[in-house]
């Protein structure tokens, strides 16, 4: 038996909403697992049922060998970072830090050492006399998160910390959030939209649709070897290009080309998915694209234009290459990294 | 020149006002420091005399009542106790009452809320005789007790503080619970730190609230020992001097409240940070 430990468990809400449908789900000690979909796709509520914020419908949920459905989230010993902080606005840093280990009934001398180990690990040491509304975000952010790591629990919960800072800040948190998970090595579980920030924190990815663990694994895993339509499009940035088409006898058919020699047996309607980045120009294309906007991000440029049939397609070339707009560009596919989907039930074919 | 103007009449009807509020209180103070052949002969009067002293000293130590058991000074201690229990009472029945209110899971918590709020449309007059007979059994008749209890039940302040705790981001409480704080330790923690100022201004207010009754007192008190300042304005007998300086003196705790704790009213009223 793994550190955590979800086995089938399911949310229903009082109002009938199955928001997580029969999920089981193994996270090794000291893993960072990512929880990334789409807002209401139940990543926060297996979150919350993890942390004991939201009862469990059915199923059970292990925490270091012991079932603790029914414990309080008092005494589950895990500790949660929110999207707003939740920092205590009428305590100041210190005693934001101190306040679990007080109810812990720890002694005092032990306390100030672990705050202040902890002030000093994320820098704020200076602050601890402060009150949270004189902190900026980013410093909120790290009492959110000392907070977190003072009581030294068995698990950290992420609910989306970054969503609320700005762009710049929020590369620089994730950066540091990993470093520190690494030095402190304590098993976390992340939750977020974003998937530059799954895809960069992750040692281990679930992809949640629906209340469905679409995929689970490596975040080079999956965007290598995408099993289903959704994560192809949810992994990967720009969006993976999606193109209908056919196949009969080994070929598929696209809009307005053919690959032969395909590697499935399947038959009939399909989506086709290329993305951007595994294109490249060549002599004998297989992909015509009239050029309608070139975005130019330094060390790539965007393409964006439209095939033949009038079918918006995006292509990721090198920054150095010049392309002007309404240029025509034929483009072959590299090393055949396509990906074949089954049109009605999204999975992958090829 | 035409908003010197504006301004001027806007202050001058505002200066208006004020004469009008100010200028009878301040008639009742000169006249009570004068003696009373002199009010007497020659009516109220606006400026001070040489009496001060004389007529409040012999006001408050003064044995009054049918059978001279009571001074102003103790109708003064026992508006004190009546003003500062029924506050303290209603404030902490009404935080709790909030607490539950919004916290627990209750159910119709709302239509519960709003039958409590329904009790401002009932005041103290239309169920007196029921309160009445309620003491009367309990024995709390002519009793600081019996005195305070009927009325610190307050729908005003559960009001108030139950709209402030559902402003309180529910993140704090789930934070707070994962820090290992029971639901005991969160209501004393975090929502009475938070609310301090709103409690301050229910303490005022129903301080004030307390100290004003009248009614009450009047029929559960049967004993003069109980006789509370208000009472006394109805009961008071003697020179018109010492009416006036009585008057001026049931004036004196409510003001001095409200100044000493006038900055948290005001912000707890107007929920400032």
């Amino acid at each position: 038996m793994s550190f955590l430990d979800l086995k089938n468990v399911t949310k229903i809400y009082p109002n009938g909403t199955k928001a997580v449908h029969e999920t089981s789900l193994s996270v090794d000690e000291g893993e960072f697992m990512v929880f990334v979909g789409p807002s209401g796709c139940g990543k926060s509520t297996l979150l919350r049922m993890v942390a004991g914020l939201e009862d469990i419908t059915e199923g059970d949920i292990n925490l270091d060998g012991k079932l603790i459905n029914e414990v309080d989230p008092s005494e589950r010993d895990v500790a949660m970072v929110f999207q707003n902080y939740a920092l205590y606005p009428h305590m100041n840093v210190y005693n934001n830090l101190a306040y679990g280990l007080k109810n812990r009934g720890i002694d005092k001398e032990t306390i100030e050492q672990k705050v202040n180990d902890a002030a000093k690990l994320l820098q704020i040491s200076d602050y601890l006399q402060r009150k949270p509304s004189m902190l900026s975000g980013g410093q909120r952010q790290r009492v959110a998160m000392g907070r977190a790591i003072v009581r030294n629990p068995k698990i950290f919960l992420f609910d989306e910390p970054l969503s609320n800072l700005d762009a710049k800040l929020r590369i620089q948190m994730r950066l540091e959030i990993k470093k520190l998970q690494q030095k402190v090595g304590v098993t976390s579980i992340f939750v977020t939209h974003d998937q530059v920030e799954a895809m960069t924190l992750a040692d281990r990815l679930a992809v949640i649709n629906n209340g469905i663990i679409e995929q689970l694994g490596t975040p080079i895993e999956i965007y290598d070897n995408p099993k289903s339509l959704f994560v192809a499009g949810f992994i990967g940035s720009p969006q993976m290009n999606f193109l209908d088409g056919n196949i009969k006898n080994k070929t598929l058919s696209a809009e307005g080309f053919e690959i032969k020699d395909i590697d499935s047996d399947f038959e009939g309607e399909v989506k086709l998915g290329i993305r951007p980045e595994h294109l490249s120009q060549s002599e004998n294309s297989l992909i015509n694209l009239k050029v309608d906007l070139v975005e130019q991000l330094g060390s790539d440029n965007l393409v964006y234009g439209q095939l033949k049939n009038k079918k918006d397609f995006c292509y990721r070339c090198p920054g150095n290459l010049t392309i002007e707009k309404g240029a025509d560009l034929s483009l072959n596919i590299e090393n055949n990294k396509y990906y074949i989907f089954d049109k009605s039930t999204g999975k992958r074919v090829n | 020149m035409t908003r010197f103007i504006t301004s001027s009449f806007s202050h001058l009807i505002l200066l208006i006002g004020i004469l009008i509020m100010v200028v009878p209180v301040w008639m009742i103070f000169a006249s009570s420091t004068h003696t009373s052949s002199m009010i007497n002969m020659n009516g109220l009067q606006m400026f001070l005399g040489d009496s001060f002293y004389e007529n409040y000293l012999r006001v408050l130590l003064y044995q009054g009542g049918f059978f001279k058991e009571i001074t102003a000074l103790k109708m003064f201690f026992n508006s004190f106790i009546m003003a500062t229990g029924v506050a303290i009472l209603s404030v902490v029945t009404s935080l709790m009452a909030a607490y539950a209110l919004v916290y627990y899971r209750i159910k119709y918590a709302t239509l519960l809320f709003w039958i409590i709020f329904i009790t401002i449309l009932v005041p103290l007059e239309l169920r007196i005789f029921p309160t009445y007979s309620v003491m009367a059994e309990l024995n709390l008749v002519n009793s600081y007790f019996g005195l305070i209890v009927p009325i610190s039940a307050s729908a005003i302040a559960t009001l108030f503080f139950r709209q402030f705790y559902k402003t309180v981001p529910d993140e704090l409480l789930e934070s707070a619970k994962l820090d290992g704080a029971n639901t005991w330790r969160f209501f004393v923690d975090f929502l009475i730190p938070l609310s301090k100022t709103m409690i301050v201004a229910m303490l005022i207010f129903m301080f004030v609230f307390g100290y004003n009754q009248y009614l009450w007192p009047l029929l559960v008190t049967t004993s003069e020992q109980y006789w509370t300042v208000v009472m006394g304005l109805k009961m008071m007998s003697g020179s018109i001097v010492h009416r006036f300086a009585f008057v001026m003196m049931s004036m004196v705790p409510p003001i001095l409240i409200i100044i000493v704790l006038q900055k948290y009213f005001i912000k707890g009223v107007f929920q400032d940070k």
